[in-house]
Formats: C-alpha cells, structure tokens, sequence
C-alpha cells in the first residue's frame, strides 16, 4: 500500500514537472561498440583496475554465490521490489561487451544504461558518481577483460509505475547529486583519499546509512546506522556502539584481515566486503580506515574510560588460534535467572575461554552485537551461526536455531544484552525474534572465509563466494 | 609377518580371493615383506614354508577353536579399522570350515588371546591373516573329517563337511561338537592344505553385508568410544602447552574439590583428572589446564621457512637407485615440489579403556598394533610384558599413526595410579590435532633431460623427508612415558627400507629411463612429531612425478597419456592407463572450456602393490581461484579381485580424502606449537566439495596374486588434480596443497 | 534433576543443567549412537534431533530441552527391526569406519521429515555441516535419497494397507 502510494506520488511528480522534467530525464543512447580485444587494455590500467573493483566489490552483487563471476542474477530485495543485478562480463549480447568506455563512464557518473534509460539505485551510482575519470578508465579495462559470460538479465519484480525506469528521474532530481568528488578544502589527503574511496566506489553510506521512504540514503544522517541483506549496518559514525572506540589501526586490521579482537568478525554481508580488501593497496585501506573513523569523531572521556575499564579487565587476547593445554573451551560461570543459565550453558564455553580470534568466540563485552542498536545481527548468529568455508580456515560457530525455542532465545539475548550492552533493552525484541525464525526476515549466510589468522598471512585471503 | 610400518585400510569389503590364497605360499616367498626395524626383535622367529601368518603363529588352535557345542571361535591378530576385515575373514573361515558365518565368533587382536600379526597395516591383513585362516580352517576341517572316519567306520574319502558337521554318504552326521576333543586342534599347520574349489564357493566371492554396519546404524556398541564396564570411571588428560613445554607451577586443590572429581594425577609434566561423570571429568580437566603453568618449550621453526629449514637439516643420503649412463638431452627440466605436514583428521578423537586388576593391566585400545603397543606400555610401566593385555576394540577410522597409540598409554598409566576401576581415557579434538603424528612436510626436486624425439634421457629425483613411521616401538615413541618424571628417550628415527621405504616410497619411477637416479634424503631431525599417514611418501612422491610427466610431456608437445606410454613398459600399467583415459573419455589435443581441465596420474603403489590410474576433471574458477572437481575417473588393477565394491569402495575413499589433502589441507603451526587445533583452523572436504561423480573401473585378473589396494589412489589423485589445474589455469602449481589463494595468485588478474 | 524426552520415554537425569545434551545420552542414558567428534559444533558426529530440528547435541545444554523431544538414532529403529533410514544406509552399505555415520543419519532424518522430495542439491547442502573423513560422501548421499524413497513407500504403505483391507 505504502509503495504503491509512494509509486503515485512520484508519478504525480513527473507528470507535473512536465516538460521541463522531460528534458531533465531524457537521455541519449550511446551507440554500441565492437567489443574491445583484451590486449588492447594496459595490463597495468586492468590491475589497477581489479584493485579499484575490489573495493567497489562489483563482484558482490553481481554474481550469485555459486555462480559465474559478475554475471548478475543476484536477487536484491527492497521495500519496493525485487532488483535483479545485471550481467557486466564482457558477453557481446547479454553483458556490457558492447559498450564504450564513455557509456560505462556515464553508468558510473549518471546512473545511465547505455541506451539512456536510468538505472535503479540499486546500483548505488549515488557513490560511484564521484569515481573520477581516471578511476573510471581503470574499471573499464578490467571488466572488458574478465571472461564473457552469456547470461541474460533476469526482469526485475517491481510494480508499476516503479518499473517504468522514466520514473527515477523524478528520484533522480531529488535525491541525485552528481560528482565527481570535490575534495574538502579544510581536511588533509589523507582525509580526502579516504573520503574520496568511501563515498564513491566503497559506497559505505549504502548500507551504513539509513534511507528514506523513497529508498535514498537520509541527508543529515550520514552513517547513522542501516540494512543490508536482513544485518544491521551498525552505526559508523559518533553513534558507534563500539566497546572500545575504533582508531585507524584498529579500523584498518578489520577491514584488511576481516576480524579484529576487540570487535569480532566480519560476517553476513560484511565478510566479501573485507575479504575484497585484501585486494586493495594498503595505503587505500588505510585511507578509508582514517576516514571512517574519522566520522565516528572524538569518543567521549566516558566512553574511553569504560573502553580501558573493560580491557583491563579482559586482559589483551593475543594472535594465533592456540588454545589452553586441555581443549579450547572453558568452565562456565554458573547461571542463575534463565538468561543467565542459557549464557552459562550454551555460551560461555566458548566465550569465555580466552581462545584467541578469529577462531576464538569473542568475548561479548566487546560484541557490537549485543551493544549496537539493533538486535537483529545478534539473532542471525545465534540462531544460523556462522558457517563452515570451503577448505578454507573461518571462524565456524554452531547455530542454535534447533536448540533455543523463541521464549529461551529472547531470555538469552536480554540478559546478555543487560550483561554486555551497556545500553537501554531493545524494544521489538520478541517481534525481532519472530520474523527471524519465521523467515519473514531473510538474512543471508555467507561463509567468513575472508578472516586471516593473526599475524598478517597473505595466504589466507580471498572472495568469499 | 609384520607390516613395514605403513598406514593401511585393507578394505577387505567382503572376500578373500580363492585365488589369492590357492597362491599365497609361492606368493610369500617371492614377497617377503621387510621387518620394520623398530619391531624385529619382537617378533617369534619365523616358521619355514608355512602360508601368510602361520609362519609366526604355527598351531592351528592359534587360529581356530571348536567348542563341544559346535560353535567356532576364530582369532585374528589383525583389527578391524572399517575395513570391513571382520567380515571378510569370517567368510574365509565359514567357507573352509563348512559353518555358517553367524556360528563363528570372532576374536580381533588381543596380545591375550590372538597370534601376533604386527601391524594392520599397508593392506597386508587379507594376505597375511586370510591367508592363515584359510588354510587353518581348511586343515581343522580335514582333521575333523579323519576323526568322523574313525567314530564312523567310513573312510574319510567318502566323507564330507556341510553345516557344522561331518556327513557320511549314508546320512549319518557326527557335529563337530561331537567330534573335537582337547588337545585335538593343538597341532602344528601343515604347509600345504586341501583348499576348497572356487566354483564351489558358498560366501567367498559374493557380496556379503559387513556384519558391524548394522550395530553402528542402529546405536549398538561399537566402538572404543562406547564401552561401559561396571563401575568405569572417566579420565582427561592436560597436555603441555607445547611440544617441549615444561610444567613450573599447579596448584590442584581446588579441582581436587570439584564436583565428582576422584583424583589429580602428576607424574612430571603428565598431568590427568579422574572422575564419576564424563562431563564432570570435562570441567575438571578444563579447571585443571587453568591451574597449571607452564614453561615453553623451544621455540618450533617458522612455518613461512619450513622447507628452506628442513632442507638444512642434517641428511643421510641414499642412493635408492643409481643406474645412471651418460646422455646426450636436447632439453633440460627442472623443478622443485613442497608438501605441508598434514593431519589424519580422524574424526573421532582417540580413546582407551585400561584397568588394573591382580598385578594385570588390560588396555582396550584402537592401535593398529596391539603388541607393539602392549610391549612400549610394559616398557613405560615397568611392567613384564606379560602383565599388560592390549585388546583391539574399533576406532574411528585412523589412516594411519594417528594418537590411538597414545592414548592407550595415557590410560594404562592412570589406571596404574587408580587401580581397581576402568578407566575411560578420551582425547578431546584439540588434544588430538595438537599431538597427534603428522604426515610429513617434504620437498622434492626433479630434473630431466629430452633428446630430439621428445623421449626422457635422464632422469634425476631428489627427496628430502623426515621418518614416516615412529610407531610403538619402544616406550620413548609413546608421548606419556616422556612426559613422566622419570622419562624414556625418545628412540631415534630411521628410514623404513626400500622397497616399501618410507619417505622414498614411490620415488621410484614405474617408467623406463637410458639413466636414472633416485636420491633419498633422510631427515632424522622432526621440527614436528610425525609418523605414518596413508600412502606415506608416495602421496608427495607421486605428485611430483606425475607432475614433472606432465611438464616434460609440455615440453616435449605431446599428450601426457601418450607421454607416459611412451615410457612405460609394465603391461599391466599400460592396461591402467589406457583404461582409464578410455573411460574418462581422454582425447589427446582435446581442450576443455575455458577455465576446465583435465588431468591424469598413475603409480603403481611402492611399486609391488596394486597399479591406479586416475584422470580428473576439475574446474577453476579464475577470478576467485576456487578449484572444484567435477568427476574422477579412476582404473585399479589390484590381481585377484577379492571384492570388486569393496575394492571401489577402498579407491573411491582414496580419491575424496585425497582431494580433501590436496586441495585445502595444511597443518599450521606457530613457535609453540599445532594451531590448527580444530575442524575451523584445520579445514577438509565437506559435501559442496564432493565431484558429482567417481567412477572406480577393477581390471580383475583372476589368479594373479593379490595386491593391496588401501593407498594406491592417494599419490595418483593429487597429481591428476595437479595436472588439471595447470591445464585449467596455465600456470603449474608445486605446492601442496592446492588452495584458492594460491591458485588466485597464480592465477592474476 | 532435569527431565528429558528421548525417543519418545521421559527420563529424569541427575545431571547439572548445563551438561551438554551429548554426555547426557553417552553418559547417562547409554545411548551412544551420538558421537563425540569436536565438542563444538563444528564436525555433526554428535547430530540429534530436537522437535525434528537437527542440532549438534555436544553444545545443548539439557537445562534447554524440558517439553522438547529429542530424538536420536536408536529412536529411528534397532538391528533387529531397523527403520527406513537405517535400511538405507545398510542397504547402500555406506559406512567405512562408519563413526560419523549416526549423525549424518539424525541430519538426513530432519531434512527428509520435512522436506521428503528433497533435491540432490537440496540434500548436499543441508548435509554440510557434517564431516566424514574416510570418504564415503557418494555413499551417503545415495542412501539418503534411497531414504527419501523407502519414507515416501512407508508412508504410503498403510494407505495401500488399508485400501486392501
């Protein structure tokens, strides 16, 4: 009902900005190409191509897991539908092999196909509009020179009028500013590296960001917290529910290894985003690692005593996977009231045995999970776990979804959130849980296999599909 | 007859071969296994021209017992490991004997009660133990027959068995019951028997159930894991926090005081908690890891630099083959190979039962050598051998030197220190992949030279590796009698000999090279603990042949099936091979889709044990580097079929595990020890890796001896997946394993 | 004192609540068909069923399972009367040192109860959190769907009893 409210409202738009509004949302076609040979493409232009596309992670939702690389077919709910991502292997009739590098250029910029029609801001061309030129060029090489795959787009599921693409340019016009990015005159390189790879290709905002009702990321609430694929996004900014606020370091081991002790693992559809880190230059890493904290701002005194409070009494968790001399569990804390005795039980064994991460369970004062401001991700672990990866080394958590009925897992989920949290209870807790056994929320489960052990090992990285 | 010390699943499915056995005694003396030299002196001096293990273990009540009430009791010295041996030797037994398989009852390893038949291992239990209890059964028999002719008045000619008894042409029928008498079966084996006719076979040769699958389907006791005695109480030990670790500090009182908590055992640096419950002993030995400190041990060297320190170990270099002639090549090849210590991964961590009771120690243990074991325990205890029993009782599957050895020892030494009752000794997951004996890291070098033709002219292969068994043995090989507060040295390693070898297993090549030379460098020193694993050497030492095959075959522009004809001689390995690329559908020239590729490996295991070829189809998936086979083709020609599904059974196994080795497994470890302590750091195959199919083709050869099949498809495996990835992506990989990342890396952009 | 239902008889264990549910049926009630692999729910060895949910029963605390019903492999049959599962896998002879196999029996038993046409697809994945090391994957997965066919004949079974009566 709401949508199709919203769908008239937008209508209405279009059909009053009238003419003006027509030349607005009209584009040109640009006419196809030959498809370009791949030794016509700089091997060096295709690398840095790779690396740039890594952090986009284009290879995320344009591939089904299990599937070709960056044949799309990746279903992408939203309020308003569901969005299909498109083939953009090189494939001549069904993928992007006919465009010119300005049509794949003005995709990027102005959210366009290359016949002119709009593109659904599903593909957040909100961010990538500020992807330079030069930046552009290296991406276009590298797709142009993946293997070409014939896959179809599949249509996408949405109700009219929202499938009529004219329709975004209403969007488009209020919520669309187009790049590139202009640096910020009163922050340093680093800041604007930083904030230049962020918002543009890394497209943070996407997920971290709230949105409004027409599906656009709420100005003024930059990195307040969102919604990806059934997780919570958690708040990056100075709402961050961190136990222990983030720093540039801290910030730059998560995004690179994927897992950092003092903040856990990355998972559900975080885990491919620090698993294509590995494949960006480190000073890039490091760049969007200074920036993102960054607008977390300066933590409270408050919040940094409770940060040091807490450490000194966990004690630092060292690296390697090496557990104590018997097996790498411990003796729970009695229990008392319910939710106590489910920790004691099911829980602490692991969390409490001081097994180092990533293969250690975190010990959850430190869990964003139980702080932050939704407890949809807690309930995700808890009930799917975290799933073994392909003869790869991953963090592997039972799920408890057969063992804890919905009662016992709301109990368990509050106490530890008056445990851990530091924070208010949540409300909607009871309802949280429902959707999420019911399936009425999907969240998706997708292998951490992007974790690499402690110390630094190149050899344990990779895409997680 | 022992085994040289090789890990082995003699997956006997069903059958012993009617012909296998019609030959063994010629076949024994042309085969005369090697002692492995850590168990020679154990063994009784062998008995001449008797078949399979009557040699050692003579007297046919040894082997056979009949009770007054014609039931049979039948004795093995060799131990079901989920072979399938129980039932295969029941067979054998049933079929010379006349009874039914449900009137024997069968004894497994027990140094109380069964010959000493060494190891079982490296698949020689059907050969050395089938083919003693065929002729025994055959020759107890005759004996009953010759004794009904006496009671009956008949001549024995006339006379036959059937049933579990003795019938004469007229009707009447004396029970074997009726017909023992002590002292009848206390004689010594003839070497020659009257052995049934094959076509008259009623359950040898025929696809007969395993008798312990239905217990272990429908929750009967089956395993070491699952004994309950009266009045059992459970155990857990704490292990040092590393190799070499030293214990400075405990302070038990307060596990002595914890719920059910029945003792606090130390000796040195063994420490162990006894109590009622099992999850009780759990809490306890986690309570008791806390309590204790620890001293590190030396620190273990960089997993990153493990080769290059390997290689500057001290070596004792041997010439396992020198036939070395002077050519002239056109081309030269060289390439270098590297293997990661791997782990068994048995999936069922090891467990003993032990009580002491009236100066006796009895152990029920899943080793593969209940004697050896039994002896290095005696020795550990300071006991007389004759007061420790080691009574085989079924693991998980253990591929090989896995921690069953240790653990037996681990619960005789706390029975010993809590007498009366048994006691249940369970290893947890991460005291296993920590302790364990690893299969070894190993790195090998192989060079060639091409004349004009294409053709191999020489041949020059290099293999660097520590020992590949240090079984029990004496006490020093067993982890507590080093630990305790007046330890055993640990012996010192030596390589098992040629032609079964250890680290040399399989290095040399089944082909015919002008000049060839074949170097094995021993590495007594062990960074890491390791011992005997499936295949031992062969599975790297196949890999790096076959691989090097492939690469020569590169340079020399020809198909690898057609290169390797070209210098096989071996008929029956130009027989496995051709079948195999036939039934793989291999087309020289042919070239898959982009990002597929087909791959081939074949050996002949050590040698002298069964021939395998196997040609994959593996896909890679370029941008991400994750390989995925798709189908296997396997050929075996292992002599005379015992049972053809068993046997693919066997082979199909192989080819999975070795998958799972080669293409993810790596043990990791840092300064103080194992870190890939459970299944999240130490990862294997899961059902989205398996192929959507394995094909097994048995090349039967009836009356040709009998070979063993348990390893033969490890080493071919990994090289045909090796070989298919080179085709798949371009680039050769050397390195063991085969992961994504690097595969991905090799791979680019 | 907790209570427990396991295959179908009530039992009351003087076990702490928090024993996982695994030492409880070795330990207590001498069912041993679930086996020890891990401890930590990373390998299916202890597999069981919750109220038809396949849990690992060596991270399931008791205290967790008052009015639940647990069931394990020695529910599903014994040797002497073995049910469709268990047929199965003695049929398709899919055990090589066979410890693993239990627990692959209680996850194929939640799959197929729910969702008796599975898919082989379907199949394979639902069965990943289980590990066998000796290789009998093919074996396995033929006897679930040989499962999936002989559950689907005994449900019909007493309908074509019954018609014939």
């Amino acid at each position: 009902m709401r949508t199709r409210n919203i769908a008239f409202s937008l209508l209405a738009l279009v059909v009053l900005g009238g003419g003006a509004f027509a030349a607005y949302a009209w584009h040109p076609a640009i006419d196809p190409i030959d498809p370009p040979r791949r030794e016509s493409f700089d091997p060096a232009l295709v690398r840095r191509g790779a690396q740039l596309a890594a952090l986009g992670n284009c290879n995320v939702c344009h591939t089904v897991p299990g599937g070709q690389v960056f044949a799309g077919g990746l279903a992408l709910p939203t309020p308003f539908g569901t969005i299909y991502s498109t083939n953009i292997t090189p494939d001549p009739e069904t993928g992007i092999g006919r465009w010119s590098e300005a049509a794949f250029a003005r995709s990027m910029r102005a959210g366009l196909d290359r016949d002119g029609s709009h593109l659904y801001p599903a593909f957040p061309y909100n961010h990538f509009t500020l992807v330079s030129d030069e930046d552009n060029r290296a991406l276009y090489a590298y797709l142009m020179t993946r293997d070409p795959v014939r896959a179809p787009a599949r249509e996408n599921d949405l109700p009219f009028p929202l499938n009529q693409r004219f329709v975004l340019a209403g969007w488009k016009l209020l919520f669309f500013r187009e790049g590139p990015y202009r640096p910020a005159q009163d922050q340093g390189e680093e800041w604007n590296r930083g904030a230049y790879l962020a918002e543009g290709l890394g497209h943070c905002g996407a997920c971290h960001t709230p949105r409004n009702a027409l599906g656009a990321e709420k100005r003024g609430e930059h990195y307040a917290g969102g919604e990806a694929e059934g997780w919570h996004a958690y708040a990056i900014n100075a709402a961050s529910a961190a136990a222990v606020p983030w720093t540039t370091d801290s910030m730059f081991d998560y995004l690179r290894r994927g897992w950092h002790e003092h903040h856990g693992i990355a998972r559900g559809p975080m885990a491919p985003v620090t698993a294509n880190m590995a494949y960006v230059p480190e000073e890039d890493a490091r760049a969007v690692a200074a920036y993102t904290v960054a607008s977390m701002g300066q933590p409270s005194a408050e919040r940094q005593r409770r940060a040091e409070a807490l450490l000194a009494a966990r004690g630092p968790v060292g690296g390697g996977a090496r557990p104590a001399a018997s097996d790498s569990q411990t003796v729970p804390a009695s229990g008392g009231e319910p939710g106590a005795a489910i920790y004691a039980g099911a829980c602490a064994t692991c969390h409490e045995a001081g097994r180092p991460l990533p293969f250690g369970g975190i010990n959850l004062a430190f869990s964003s999970g139980v702080r932050g401001e939704s407890p949809e991700n807690l309930i995700n672990v808890v009930l799917n776990g975290l799933p073994a990866a392909e003869g790869e080394r991953a963090p592997i958590m039972p799920g408890f979804r057969g063992v804890l009925d919905d009662a016992q897992l709301v109990a368990l989920l509050s106490h530890l959130r008056a445990r851990f949290g530091e924070a208010p209870a949540w409300e909607g807790l009871d309802k949280a849980v429902r959707e999420a056994r019911s399936g009425d929320r999907l969240a998706s489960s997708r292998p951490t296999d992007s974790v690499q052990a402690a110390p630094a090992d190149p050899t344990q990285r990779g895409t997680t599909w | 007859m022992s085994a040289a010390g090789e890990t082995g699943l003699s997956r006997r499915g069903v059958l012993a071969g009617a012909g296998a056995l019609v030959l063994s005694f010629s076949m024994d003396c042309a085969q005369a296994q090697p002692q492995e030299g850590q168990n020679a002196r154990q063994e009784p001096r062998p008995a001449p021209q008797l078949p399979g293990s009557l040699k050692s273990s003579p007297r046919l009540d040894a082997w056979i017992r009949v009770g007054a009430d014609s039931s049979v009791t039948l004795f093995t010295g060799k131990a079901e490991l989920g072979q399938g041996i129980r039932t295969a030797l029941l067979q054998v037994a049933a079929e010379e004997l006349e009874v039914e398989l449900a009137a024997i009852r069968l004894v497994t390893a027990d140094t109380g009660a069964t010959p000493n038949e060494g190891y079982t291992a490296g698949s020689h239990s059907m050969q050395d133990s089938g083919t003693a209890i065929r002729h025994a059964a055959a020759q107890v028999r005759e004996i009953l027959i010759a004794r009904a002719a006496g009671r009956l008045g008949v001549p024995g000619e006339g006379l036959r068995a059937e049933g579990g008894a003795v019938v004469s042409p007229d009707g009447r029928r004396a029970s074997y019951g009726e017909l023992v008498a002590d002292g009848l079966l206390a004689v010594r084996a003839a070497p020659e028997s009257r052995l049934k006719d094959p076509a008259r076979f009623r359950v040898m040769n025929q696809p007969v159930q395993r008798v312990d699958i239905p217990a272990k389907v429908t929750g009967g006791a089956a395993y070491v894991q699952d004994m309950r005695l009266p009045g059992m109480v459970h155990a857990r030990v704490v292990r040092p926090s590393g190799p070499g670790a030293r214990l400075e500090a405990l302070d038990s009182g307060a596990v002595e005081r914890m719920p059910g908590v029945l003792k606090v055992i130390r000796d040195g640096d063994f420490l162990a908690v006894v109590a009622e419950r099992e999850f009780q002993c759990i809490q306890a030995m986690r309570a008791l890891s806390a309590a204790a400190r620890w001293r590190a041990g030396p620190a273990l060297p960089k997993q990153a630099e493990i080769f290059g320190t390997l290689r500057g170990l001290p070596s004792e270099d041997t010439a396992i083959l020198d036939k070395r002639t002077p050519q002239a090549a056109q081309r030269r090849l060289e390439a270098s190979y590297t293997r990661q210590y791997q782990s068994h991964g048995s999936i069922g961590p090891s467990c003993a039962v032990a009580q002491v009771r009236d100066g006796v120690v009895t152990v029920w243990t899943h080793t593969q050598g209940v004697y050896p074991d039994r002896d290095a325990i005696a020795e550990m205890l300071r006991l007389p051998k004759e007061r420790v029993r080691c009574i085989h009782t079924e693991g998980s599957g253990c591929y090989g030197h896995n921690g069953a050895d240790d653990a037996a020892a681990d619960a005789a030494l706390i029975a010993t220190a809590f007498p009366d009752r048994p006691v249940r000794l369970q290893w947890m997951r991460e005291q296993e992949n920590a302790w364990e004996p690893l299969g070894p890291a190993m790195v090998t070098q192989a060079r060639a030279g091409l004349d004009a033709s294409g053709a191999i002219v020489d041949w020059d292969y290099e293999v660097w590796s520590n020992t590949h068994s240090t079984r029990p043995g004496t006490a020093g090989s067993l982890l507590a009698a080093r630990l305790v507060a007046e330890p055993f040295p640990e012996p010192a390693p030596k390589p098992l000999p040629q032609p079964e070898g250890g680290g040399d297993r399989n290095a040399i090549p089944l082909y015919t090279f002008p000049s060839a030379r074949v170097m094995h460098h021993f590495l007594p020193r062990m960074p890491l603990r390791v011992s005997a694993m499936r295949a031992l050497g062969a599975y790297m030492n196949v890999f790096t042949i076959e691989s090097f095959m492939d690469e020569l075959a590169a340079e020399a522009g020809a198909d690898p099936v057609e290169f390797r004809l070209r210098h096989m001689q071996d008929p029956r390995a130009r027989d496995v091979i051709a079948r195999a690329a036939q039934a793989f559908g291999w087309k020289a020239g042919e070239r898959p889709p982009r990002g597929r590729g087909h791959g081939f490996g074949f050996a002949r295991y050590k040698n002298l044990a069964a021939y395998c070829a196997v040609a994959t189809e593996l896909e890679v998936a370029r941008e991400t580097g994750r390989a995925r086979m798709l189908r296997a083709v396997a050929a075996v020609d292992s002599g005379q079929v015992v049972n053809p599904d068993g046997l693919r059974n066997q082979v199909e196994g192989a080819i999975m595990q070795s998958m799972s080795w080669t293409l993810y497994e790596s043990v990791s470890f840092d300064e103080a020890g194992v870190t890939s302590v459970d299944w999240s750091t130490y990862p294997m195959l899961r059902f989205n890796g398996v192929p959507l199919s394995v094909e097994v083709h048995v090349i039967d050869r009836p009356g040709l001896p009998f070979l063993g099949s348990g390893e033969c498809g490890q080493g071919p495996t990994a090289a045909a997946i090796g070989n298919a990835m080179a085709q798949a992506t371009g680039k050769r990989l050397r390195d063991l394993p085969l992961t994504r990342e690097r595969i991905k890396a090799a791979v680019g952009v | 004192m907790v209570k427990l239902t396991v295959n179908d008889r009530q039992h009351e264990v003087d076990a702490p609540g928090d024993t996982p549910l695994l030492y409880v049926l070795r330990d207590y009630l001498e069912l041993h068909a679930a086996k020890y692999g891990c401890g930590l729910g990373q390998c299916g060895s202890c597999t069981v069923m919750v109220d038809g949910v396949a849990v690992f029963s060596c991270v399931t605390p008791v205290m967790l399972l008052e009015g639940k019903k647990v069931t394990t492999v020695e529910g599903l049959g014994t040797a002497e009367n073995p049910g469709p599962m268990q047929r199965a896998f003695i049929e398709e002879q899919a055990a090589q040192c066979g410890y693993c196999i239990p627990g692959m029996m209680m996850r194929a038993q939640a799959l197929l109860q729910r969702n008796p046409r599975a898919s082989d697809e379907e199949i394979r994945t639902h069965m990943q959190p289980n590990l066998c090391r000796c290789g009998t994957h093919a074996r396995i997965l033929r006897a679930v769907r040989r499962a999936a066919g002989l559950i689907q004949t005994a449900e019909a079974a007493p309908a074509v009893r019954s018609a014939a009566r």
